[in-house]
């Protein structure tokens, strides 16, 4: 079964980890892509590998979520390229962590502006080409930390545990318009942005891994699909848990 | 058949984005004036009109445009004439 023949999907952050995970999955699922990142020379990387693949040449667009402006030309860009967008994944996002007594308020804006300003801001532009098609996917890349909470994470947590709220509040809105919001919420995941992680709390991390094994960038971007696709059409408001047992 | 007005064009676009007939739509006609004109629905007017004038409009604009009047005024400001 192709999950996404057919449909234009918009994936940020898809210039490593699990963006770019998430748009060669999607480009095997047959989809047509517009790719968002701040770096040319990843999203060249990501566009390479699905046109080995065999997946169509995506629409590259560089942009820095966290600028407003880069956001605003980000808009044109894809309302010029598409008028329809079937599915949209918020992915991009960033790690700065530090414990409270440490935060700095530049901290808190850069975080708050990465990992929820912009999905809010992206899912009211994405909802204003799903809309008037009465049929649309959002997926929202959250955190199990959005769910737990974790030391030196304050920032982060909030960020991702507003993701969250985000999503629900989303769902019932454009519920009316067939067009669903979801959450996923991976745990431990085998990506440039856990290598910084020291050897012993990697250790404990593990130990509270019901599996037992960080996950994978494929894992997770196979999730992504599946809940932007139809396969998932009775689906909407749910926070999915990618975290081999973490959290339950 | 004879091609839209700019004025028969938003018309239109009110009343495809806010599930509403064409003869409701008048220069008063404002943001929840109508059970139809709530804040979900006009997300789907937006779409409307940056659809029917290939245009996108600025969140400020979003925000300002309470009424129908107001939203031929925005208009302009994007190169659309009345």
């Amino acid at each position: 079964m192709i999950l996404l023949e057919g449909c234009v999907g918009w994936i940020t952050g898809a210039s490593r980890g699990i963006g770019r995970a998430t748009a060669l999955e999607a480009a095997q699922q047959g989809a047509s892509l517009i790719l968002t990142a701040r770096s040319v020379e990843g999203l060249e990387e990501t566009a390479a590998e699905i046109e080995k693949a065999g997946g169509i040449r995506p629409k590259l667009v560089v942009c820095d979520v966290a600028s407003m402006n880069s956001l605003k030309m980000a808009f044109k860009e894809v309302q010029a390229h598409t008028k329809r967008l079937d599915f949209l994944v918020n992915n991009a996002g960033i790690l700065n962590d530090a414990i409270l007594g440490m935060i700095s308020e530049a901290q808190i804006d850069e975080v708050m502006r990465t990992n929820i300003f912009s999905v809010i801001l992206i899912m009211q532009f994405g909802a204003r080409l799903m809309t008037p098609h009465k049929s649309g996917s959002i997926v929202n890349v959250a955190s199990i930390i959005g769910r737990t909470g974790n030391e030196g994470q304050v920032v982060y947590g909030a960020s991702k545990a507003a993701v969250i709220g985000a999503t629900k509040s989303a769902a019932r809105e454009l519920a009316r318009y067939n067009v669903r919001v979801n959450a996923v919420a991976p745990g431990v995941i085998q990506t440039k942005m856990i290598d910084n992680i020291p050897t012993d709390k990697m250790e404990e991390l593990m130990r509270s891994i019901k599996m037992a094994r960080p996950g994978t960038a494929d894992e997770v971007a196979k999730v992504n699909c599946m809940l932007a696709s139809n396969y998932t059409s009775y689906v909407t408001g749910q926070v999915l848990g990618i975290d081999g047992g973490m959290w339950l | 058949m004879p091609a839209l007005d700019n004025e028969q064009k938003l018309r239109q676009a009110f009343s495809l984005g806010l599930n509403l007939p064409e003869s409701e739509i008048n220069d008063n006609f404002q943001y929840g004036s109508s059970a139809q004109w709530d804040s979900i629905s006009h997300m789907a007017l937006v779409a409307a009109i940056d659809s029917t004038f290939d245009i996108m409009l600025d969140t400020d604009d979003l925000i300002d445009m309470s009424s129908y009047g107001k939203a031929r005024g925005i208009l302009t400001k994007y190169g659309v004439q009345f």
